[in-house]
């Protein structure tokens, strides 16, 4: 019970990191390689203003959220829309947003460092929390809440809203959808705004309890990919399950194994969901 | 008219030229490459960066270095080596053929100093590692002529810590049951191999003997498995972000035991900062004589120079190789680098740790194991030091 409460916690954890790439890459095409930076941004406000003004980092992610919107969308518009106006097809889009957002990677690690070069580390909610005789940080559970709430939320809009049905269908096909009348343009823009204000607003929630610093993004980048790639590029329920899936099978190993063998076993069950079935779980098979 | 233009420019550029050549004899280039992004960063801008910035601009203030009667001014030049040994490398190359520096900071980090040793050693640069542990630092030294070390090894940081298990044992405060874990790194691996037979001779039951990937997200299961197996006290040779992490999920989980050590960070202020008086009584790597007045002294210029708080332990290290280099430059009179290095072997120096000298290149005088008491990390063990602290027994996370 412990195992698959914490398991749930991590998965809850990692949804959160990967929402946002799904997002961007599932529905806008763009593989960003800097969103783990975007992540670890939402940490550093929620850092910054805690220190500074103690306010609660929850506070800073309702705030952080609507910013993180609007600069993803010029970043889109800005930076990566000539990209993909440019592109022939999708792999050559793939590679060039690929190197874009590598470089912006970089220019947001040094960003970052200048403003502050140290561990974000503080102290928020690290209460125990009993669950059925069990003791849990209050932090992680927090986060967890989010994590439900936000993946509800993106699940309902996505499968029960028109907007939300226009971009499942991009998320498709973009030239089908195109056809039949939706503003691809718009809804790409739209995906990619949205993926970063998610992915900021896990980064804030993450940082009540993982230490980050300024260079750390990458990590969150790679662990975002195998999720969203496990799960079915583009698919919310299939991110949540290949979250939740990695969550309980860490768990479990460090639990019941050894701690030293998480990192092997996520990859081992990566490897086998790339080897039976290579579109992931909720993916489709390319037609 | 354009012959006087001409005429002009000329004397202007001869006028410069003249200028910067008197300006560059009068100042000493230093060279530091470090990382100010990568893993590393976090722990360079704490120990590092800052004591570059505070020693340079303290020596500036006061004229600069006096060099056979010339006073000598400091001029840093700082390069990012991005936590990469390549880069580090790079950036070490062209100090030395570009800028042409006159002397170097020692890298940041075990696995750097130890790269780039060679390449400080072919431009003959007095290279004093601080950052840097290990138990090879003998065969180093007989290899480069211009190597020093100046933190310790790591059989004396474990030692240290079964010094500390021996004391409390005796004095019955805790039992045989240890609880081990290590991150699994090249520091963290090194650690607990060398802890591992140590113990087990001393007669301690290793309860829990885990390791853990570096950047585990969750290290919860770590610490419920070492409390499951109920020890007096728990070991961790932990990097600074697993540092915080099992340090929070100790007082989560309430890790009841009398003894509890981490290993890197545990000296940082951010760590206090973190947990307040929560972990009154934790041990850690490192430490530093709080009641010396030199160690006052520095710490408040420190924090007025730079706007940061020092950390616990390496930052006076750092700041004291840097006054050795000062020392050492003003000490032979010259910016020949041989003539330095040369002089840092035969003499000791005054420093904010005391009286520092080498031998065989190695330096005997530092601190192993600090405790937080009081809201101040403070040096428990050391290897030569004055003015360690009484320890005391962990009670409770309060």
């Amino acid at each position: 019970m412990d195992i698959i409460i914490t398991g749930l916690l991590l998965g809850g954890t990692y949804a959160l990191i990967a929402f946002g790439l799904n997002l961007q890459y599932g529905v806008a095409k763009i593989m960003n390689l800097a969103n783990g930076e975007f992540l670890v941004i939402g940490a550093l406000a929620a850092f910054w203003i805690f220190v500074a003004d103690a306010i609660s980092p929850i506070m800073t992610m309702l705030i952080v959220a609507p910013l993180a919107f609007f600069g993803n969308w010029v970043i889109y518009k800005v930076l990566l829309r000539p990209l993909v106006r440019r592109a022939k097809n999708q792999g050559q889009l793939e590679v060039d947003s690929i190197l874009a957002t590598f470089g912006m990677s970089f220019a947001l690690v040094g960003i970052m460092v200048s403003i502050h070069g140290e561990y974000f580390t503080y102290s928020y909610l690290a209460e125990p929390f009993e669950i059925i005789g069990e003791t849990f940080a209050l932090n992680r559970i927090v986060a967890f809440c989010f994590a439900v709430l936000i993946g509800g939320v993106l699940w309902f809009w996505l499968y029960f809203t028109r907007p939300g049905m226009a971009m499942r269908a991009v998320s498709v096909s973009t030239e089908a959808s195109g056809l039949v009348g939706i503003n691809v343009p718009k809804m790409s823009a739209l995906a990619f705004a949205l993926g970063g204000a998610v992915t900021t607003m896990g980064g804030t929630l993450i940082s009540t309890f993982i230490t980050l610093d300024a260079s750390v993004g990458v990590i969150f980048t790679m662990k975002a990919l195998i999720i969203i790639i496990m799960g079915g590029v583009g698919d919310i329920r299939g991110a949540i399950i290949a979250a939740l899936i990695l969550g309980l099978i860490e768990t479990t190993v460090a639990r019941l194994i050894d701690p030293g063998l998480t990192l092997a076993a996520a990859y081992a069950i990566f490897v086998l969901v790339l080897l039976f079935r290579p579109q992931g779980l909720f993916g489709r098979k390319p037609s | 008219m354009l012959k006087t233009v001409f005429k002009g420019v000329v004397t202007a550029s001869v006028a410069s030229l003249l200028a910067f050549s008197a300006h560059a004899a009068d100042v000493i280039k230093l060279g530091a490459v470090a990382p100010k992004s990568g893993p590393l960063a976090g722990g360079a801008t704490v120990t590092q960066w800052p004591n570059v910035e505070l020693w340079s601009k303290q020596v500036n203030a006061r004229g600069g270095l006096n060099v056979g009667g010339k006073k000598m001014m400091i001029e840093v030049i700082e390069y990012d080596d991005k936590t990469n040994p390549g880069e580090h490398i790079k950036a070490a190359q062209r100090l030395a053929e570009v800028d042409k520096v006159d002397f170097i900071v020692a890298p940041y980090g075990t696995g750097f100093n130890l790269a780039a040793a060679p390449i400080y050693a072919k431009y003959n640069y007095p290279h004093i590692a601080v950052s840097a542990i290990s138990d090879k630092m003998p065969e180093l030294t007989a290899r480069y002529d211009n190597l020093f070390f100046t933190l310790g090894n790591t059989t004396s940081f474990t030692e240290s810590v079964i010094d500390i298990l021996d004391d409390m044992r005796a004095a019955g405060t805790i039992g045989n049951r240890v609880a081990m874990v290590n991150v699994a790194d090249a520091f963290g691996i090194e650690l607990a191999e060398a802890a591992r037979p140590r113990l087990e001779e001393a007669g301690y039951d290793i309860v829990y003997d885990k390791s853990y990937p570096l950047g585990t997200p969750d290290l919860s299961p770590i610490i419920k498995g070492a409390k499951d197996s109920n020890p007096d006290a728990f070991i961790a040779w932990s990097y600074p972000p697993d540092t915080f992490g099992l340090t929070e999920q100790a007082i989560i989980q309430d890790l009841d035991v009398k003894m509890y050590y981490t290993a890197v960070a545990t000296c940082f202020p951010a760590f206090g900062g973190k947990f307040g008086s929560k972990i009154d009584g934790v041990f850690g790597a490192g430490g530093v004589n709080q009641d010396s007045a030199k160690i006052q002294e520095y710490f408040k210029a420190h924090k007025e120079v730079t706007g940061k708080v020092a950390d616990g332990w390496a930052s006076a290290n750092t700041y004291a190789s840097l006054e050795i280099l000062g020392q050492a430059i003003e000490g032979a009179g010259t910016i020949d680098r041989a003539t330095v290095t040369q002089y840092i072997k035969d003499n000791s120096f005054d420093t904010i740790m005391g009286t520092i000298s080498f031998d065989n290149q190695i330096s005997n005088k530092y601190w192993t194991v600090g405790q937080w008491q009081g809201g101040k990390f403070r040096g428990v063990k050391s290897s030569q030091m004055d003015g360690a602290a009484p320890i005391v027994a962990k009670d409770g996370w309060k």
